[in-house]
């Protein structure tokens, strides 16, 4: 007699009736669930000792795009759509160039500073616009990078529209790579976790509802202004830690690929897991790498995949792939 | 003396760049974030009519206007018709197209002295012993006319009373009989063919580069939230606020500061009134 097999889904006896309680019974068990977080990890964390100079160096960029996603992607959980991460980003690294030249800090010490100085500088100017939703506080957020940009050119503070060259760089390149795919591996699941707290509770709630949240008696501003102090400090030290690296300082740090690609990148993942915003610029990155001779046409291309992201894929990349990962089927043989 | 007319040159130039964007928002809430590439390319179209073609001014402008409002138009059907209602993915798509749009001009090497308008009027005329030129009085003409010709617009003919029905309420204007994609899409052509008639004010002034179009884009968001972003009459306000406040600090404080102006006044009037200068209580709600 033939064998009788039937579909079996992988996951119905692992799962406990819910998505995040996990029956777990044999090592294959523990794979299932466990592979999915475990297997990027130890490719990131393994990859740069297989890859030349160059592909460091874009991985590095990949790993800096992938902070600024990050950051993008909490703002817009907190209900803060930012057009501006630049501005993080910018701040950042002019601040790298205030502690490196004018207070001659080492290097260690420059970057947390720089970050942790960043949000603080951040929330405190946007603070007075956080009482803003949607499409106004896009507004705002897309304006001051632009205005930061000119008053540098304009003024000529901290080199102006030359740059500032001569900042102290790593003692080698692996430790910034290193530092750039921890820190970014570090806040994809941190900023999970803290989503999933109660503190990341509220914060989604002033995304779904906010007049529902006041009516708690919570101070919703408040919770705007800490949201942007982590945003920015997650861009402050992309920015600080890209400013080492190059070891340059300029005005090209308020850039819109700044701001753009991040954007991008999330809508090609998925908004909402903050895995979905690293998958985009883990894969965004290496592609405009990789069509780097286009020039000017690159920023183009982002624009086009942002468009049909939006228009065709709209629930992203990462949301596809887990729904498929989660419906996965083997074949089980029919007593 | 000439500190004032020339305040009020540069006062209607910005009233003109926000008067596009603001007639979209406040009919369909579609903020407009293309706004910039679409008067930019305005402007190359133009350019292209007169020394490709080799037409006439008046023609080159027509054309102009009807390819933008085109544009305009289907910009409307091909990408915004489809996420229609989620104002973040709306602006999202017209912001990516217009960057899309200026960046693929920078690439193609849209600038230099070749790619000028000559001035539509030449000669000038003395006022108050200020030497201005006709183009600057064009400017002028084209605000005022604009500024009426929009009001006369929405409130003597059926589709500018449609617009303002929709821009009350999109769901009541339905439910007479109002298609509000028909209106959003018609009022986008209407915005992208004002903005071509700005640039044929504005640009043979100075040069032309496919990174005006930012500048106009920021200038337009800066006095739109100044003024009120729905309101025509706030556009002018918050135009010669931020024109005059611009100049006044150039005077008397140099002119590099001058690009601090626009970010001083937003944050100042966000603060003590969300609304803008002439915005409703409506708006208040829907932005704070």
């Amino acid at each position: 007699m033939k064998a009788r097999v039937r579909k079996k889904r992988l996951d119905r006896g692992i799962k406990a009736r819910t998505d995040t309680i996990f029956l777990v019974a044999s090592w294959k068990d523990i794979l299932y669930v466990l592979m999915p977080r475990a297997l990027p990890v130890l490719i990131l964390l393994l990859i740069p000792l297989f890859l030349g100079h160059y592909e460091n160096k874009v991985l590095f960029h990949a790993c800096v795009y992938g902070l600024l996603a990050l950051s993008f992607d909490f703002l817009a959980n907190c209900g803060l759509f930012s057009l501006g991460q630049s501005f993080f980003f910018g701040v950042g690294c002019y601040f790298v160039g205030i502690y490196d030249k004018f207070l001659q800090i080492p290097i260690y010490l420059s970057i947390p500073f720089s970050a942790i100085s960043t949000g603080v500088v951040c929330a405190a100017l946007l603070s007075p616009v956080v009482r803003l939703r949607g499409v106004y506080f896009a507004m705002i957020t897309l304006i001051l990078p632009m205005l930061l940009m000119k008053l540098v050119e304009a003024t000529g503070v901290m080199g102006g529209s030359h740059g500032m060259p001569g900042i102290k760089g790593f003692p080698n390149e692996e430790v910034g790579v290193y530092l750039g795919i921890i820190t970014f591996l570090f806040l994809i699941f941190f900023l999970r976790r803290l989503m999933g707290s109660d503190y990341g509770l509220v914060l989604r709630a002033i995304k779904e509802d906010d007049r529902s949240v006041m009516s708690s008696a919570i101070n919703i501003y408040w919770y705007k202004v800490q949201a942007i102090f982590i945003a920015a400090c997650i861009g402050g030290f992309a920015g600080a830690i890209t400013t080492h690296h190059f070891q340059f300082l300029g005005m090209s740090s308020f850039a819109l690929d700044y701001s753009i690609l991040p954007i991008a990148a999330t809508a090609l993942g998925g908004q909402g897991t903050f895995a979905g915003a690293a998958l985009g610029s883990m894969i965004l990155v290496p592609l405009s790498e990789l069509l780097r001779e286009l020039g000017g046409l690159r920023m183009a291309l982002y624009c086009g995949i942002l468009v049909s992201c939006i228009l065709l894929l709209p629930e992203g990349l990462f949301h596809f792939l887990s729904r498929r990962y989660h419906q996965f089927q083997v074949e089980a043989k029919v007593e | 003396m000439s500190l004032l007319i020339y305040g009020l040159i540069q006062s209607i130039t910005l009233a003109l760049y926000a008067v596009g964007f603001s007639l979209v928002y406040g009919v369909s809430g579609i903020a407009n974030f293309s706004h910039g590439a679409i008067y930019i390319l305005s402007g190359y179209l133009i350019w292209a009519g007169l020394n490709l073609l080799n037409f006439p001014y008046a023609l080159s402008f027509l054309m102009a206007i009807c390819l933008t409002g085109f544009l305009g138009f289907s910009f409307y059907w091909i990408l915004l018709y489809r996420v229609r209602g989620i104002p973040l993915a709306e602006l999202v798509v017209t912001f990516a197209s217009g960057v899309a749009i200026l960046e693929l001009m920078t690439w193609a090497g849209f600038s230099g002295i070749r790619y000028s308008l000559p001035p539509v009027v030449f000669g000038s005329v003395e006022v108050f012993d200020v030497s201005l030129d006709y183009q600057r009085l064009m400017v002028l003409g084209t605000g005022i006319f604009l500024v009426l010709g929009l009001y006369l617009f929405v409130h003597h003919t059926r589709i500018g009373l449609a617009f303002r029905a929709m821009a009350q309420s999109e769901r009541t204007a339905l439910s007479i009989g109002i298609e509000s994609d028909w209106v959003g899409s018609l009022s986008m052509a209407l915005g992208s063919a004002v903005s071509a008639v700005s640039a044929v004010a504005i640009l043979p002034l100075g040069i032309m580069e496919p990174t005006i179009g930012y500048e106009v884009l920021i200038y337009a968001l800066a006095v739109a939230i100044v003024g009120g972003l729905e309101s025509t009459p706030g556009m002018v306000a918050g135009g010669f606020v931020i024109g005059y406040g611009q100049l006044i600090t150039a005077k008397f404080f140099g002119p590099k500061w001058m690009i601090i102006v626009p970010l001083l006044i937003i944050i100042l009037v966000l603060a003590v009134k969300p609304s803008g200068i002439f915005g409703k209580m409506k708006e208040l709600e829907e932005r704070v």
